[in-house]
């Protein structure tokens, strides 16, 4: 996270596409006059959406598009896990390692996959295909083991179901 | 067959569609409550019909309603929690998935009782692919007159929304979640004043969780009455149940409260038992947050009575021999499971959950995940057992918001009831790295 640096507030804001910047409009639009502030989160989730993740001069734009302080972007920013302030691959395997899913196999789950793609938790592959992460609890205990890549859960996962998966994203990459 | 309130009607093709979900019932609560009944007559039978929060407090949700402060010229909101992110728990994620209209019928009803005129669906981030399935129902309600002016003439005017939040289980945490809601940090709110007198944008906020607005929709079909009649005591209605870990058939099922431990683990309609034929070594009954039982206070309390899934049941014997339903998180683990590991693993994630705004909680959870990860890795001592304990009691009680005590429960419990474990884990260390204990004794005094 470069945020930190005092440079940072003069990273040059960049700017989304239009079709990012209409659905920006659409949620702030949900909110009272005022309060645009909060939709920063849906905002900031179609920032990662158009860019794989969220950019200092990402967030030095979305502070201009809400009115805000770039401070009360970093903020927020910092704060909930789903946003990645680091560049990743262009899949990011996030495996939940929380207790009902280690009950069942997580551990062996993120084992394998360190394997297959040849990369540690944290780690992207060299081609940038893979990014892979573990989270913590995602709500699907009764269909564990799972992971999460691009707002899709993987669940009851196998070394099968686990290549299956990974091919079908080398192939969907390729297009 | 027990009978079903919430979610009789899932597996029904098409019941996410306002029309299939209407032609079963759907929005009849809306008709009867704002045709027929008055706001104040719909917290009546909330009331009346006992309905805990089944978000994990348990707190009576006609109570909640009716500490709403109601000043003149003042905007109120109604809030579904929605954030569901108590490890051990996605019966919300089911209900939302599957039911989206019933959420959002209930957010009608209940938001009509409370004189909200601008509701909010607050959804864990994740949950991304529910929030569009949640989008397109409100989008049908809207379409239908369900939802905006004037909803079936009766002058009452409501919107909703729903917006995600980006991955902070602390949001689940009611004046954390408003916080975020309003665009911040998760960092909980000092309480008083309370969400019901100064909540969203400082407005009177009732914040519930998703299946307790649910259960408002057969509240007011049935009347309160109807529903206080299934459960015991204080526990009625039925409670969806999230059921994980070594289990036949784990799952979401919907009980009736009073239904026996028994039942529900090893019955043919529930999960049926222990997976693989192993033998029951433990259960976390209500999310990570509450104590673990060991197995033999698992299906009968201490007094040796049948442990039944309620309120006051689950918590039989307080904290000594007891633990809680909480969100009915049931996590259950076989006679494979290491509880040094598993207790690491809870601290861990609480540890990383912290926002880090009360100093007991920020640093006492990292320490005790410290500790415990050097116990399962073969590095502690008995010292580091008592340790866990003195810093335990320093957490608890100690912070603005219940994630403390959240985090210090589990170890608690699992020191109280698996002492012999944790000690063979210092006492044998290269052999806790191969194998792990197995079922524990029992307790002669037990």
């Amino acid at each position: 996270m470069k945020a930190d640096h005092p440079q940072a507030v003069n990273e040059a804001p960049i700017d989304f596409s239009a079709a990012t910047m209409a659905e920006m409009n659409r949620v702030i639009g949900l909110f009272p006059e005022g309060k645009e502030k909060s939709a920063i989160l849906s905002v900031l989730h179609l920032v990662q959406d158009e860019l794989g993740w969220v950019s200092v001069g990402a967030m030095n734009r979305v502070a201009q598009i809400l009115n805000i302080e770039p401070i009360e972007v970093y903020e927020v920013a910092t704060f909930y896990t789903m946003f990645h302030l680091d560049p990743v691959g262009k899949n990011v395997l996030e495996v939940c390692r929380t207790g009902p899913c280690q009950l069942v196999g997580s551990d062996d789950l993120i084992a394998y996959i360190e394997e297959k793609l040849e990369i540690k938790v944290g780690q992207t592959t060299k081609d940038g295909l893979f990014t892979l992460k573990t989270v913590e609890c995602l709500g699907a205990c009764g269909y564990a083991p799972m992971l999460m890549c691009k707002y899709q859960f993987y669940e009851r996962l196998t070394k099968e179901k686990v290549n299956e998966m990974l091919d079908a994203m080398r192939e969907a990459s390729k297009s | 067959m027990a009978r079903k309130l919430l979610i009789e009607h899932a597996a029904v093709p098409g019941i996410t569609t306002y029309e299939v979900y209407r032609k079963h019932g759907g929005y009849a609560s809306v008709e009867k409550a704002l045709k027929t009944m008055s706001p104040e007559e719909v917290v009546e039978e909330v009331k009346k019909s006992g309905l805990r929060g089944r978000g994990g407090a348990g707190f009576p949700t006609g109570m909640k309603w009716s500490f709403l402060a109601k000043p003149e010229g003042v905007e109120r909101h109604l809030v579904c929690n929605a954030d569901e992110s108590e490890p051990g728990t996605f019966k919300d994620r089911y209900l939302m998935e599957k039911l989206p209209h019933l959420l959002i019928e209930g957010m009608i009803t209940s938001s009509y009782a409370l004189g909200a005129r601008r509701s909010y669906i607050y959804i864990r981030g994740e949950f991304m692919y529910i929030l569009r399935i949640l989008e397109k129902a409100i989008a049908e309600a809207y379409a239908n007159g369900m939802l905006g002016k004037n909803i079936l003439g009766s002058g009452y005017d409501l919107d909703l929304v729903v917006t995600p939040g980006g991955g902070a289980y602390i949001c689940g945490e009611e004046t954390a979640l408003i916080e975020s809601l309003e665009g911040k940090r998760g960092n909980p709110r000092m309480k008083p004043p309370f969400p019901a007198v100064k909540g969203l944008w400082g407005n009177p906020t009732v914040v519930n969780n998703v299946e307790s607005i649910a259960a408002v929709v057969p509240i007011v079909n049935e009347g309160g009455e109807a529903y206080a009649a299934i459960g015991i005591e204080r526990s009625t209605g039925t409670k969806l149940i999230s059921a994980s870990g070594n289990l036949v058939r784990p799952g979401v099922y919907e009980i009736e409260l009073g239904l026996s431990v028994e039942e529900f683990i090893y019955g043919d309609d529930y999960c049926r038992g222990i997976a693989n034929g192993k033998k029951l070594k433990a259960c976390v009954p209500g999310g990570s947050s509450v104590p673990i039982l060991p197995h033999y206070l698992v299906t009968k309390t201490a007094a040796g009575t049948d442990r039944l899934m309620t309120y006051e049941s689950l918590a039989d014997g307080g904290f000594a021999s007891g633990s809680m339903l909480g969100s009915g998180g049931f996590i259950v683990f076989d006679e494979d499971q290491c509880i040094v590991r598993n207790t690491w693993n809870f601290a861990r994630f609480y540890a990383h959950e912290s926002c880090g705004q009360c100093s007991p909680c920020r640093e006492g959870t990292g320490w005790m995940e410290k500790v415990l990860y050097r116990l399962e890795h073969g590095n502690g001592t008995l010292e580091d057992i008592s340790l866990l304990e003195e810093i335990n009691k320093k957490i608890e009680g100690n912070t603005i918001c219940p994630l403390g005590d959240a985090a210090a429960w589990p170890v608690a419990a699992a020191i109280r009831h698996f002492r012999d474990e944790f000690e063979w884990h210092v006492k044998s260390p290269q052999e806790a790295q191969t194998r792990n204990y197995g079922l524990i004794q029992v307790p002669l005094e037990a």
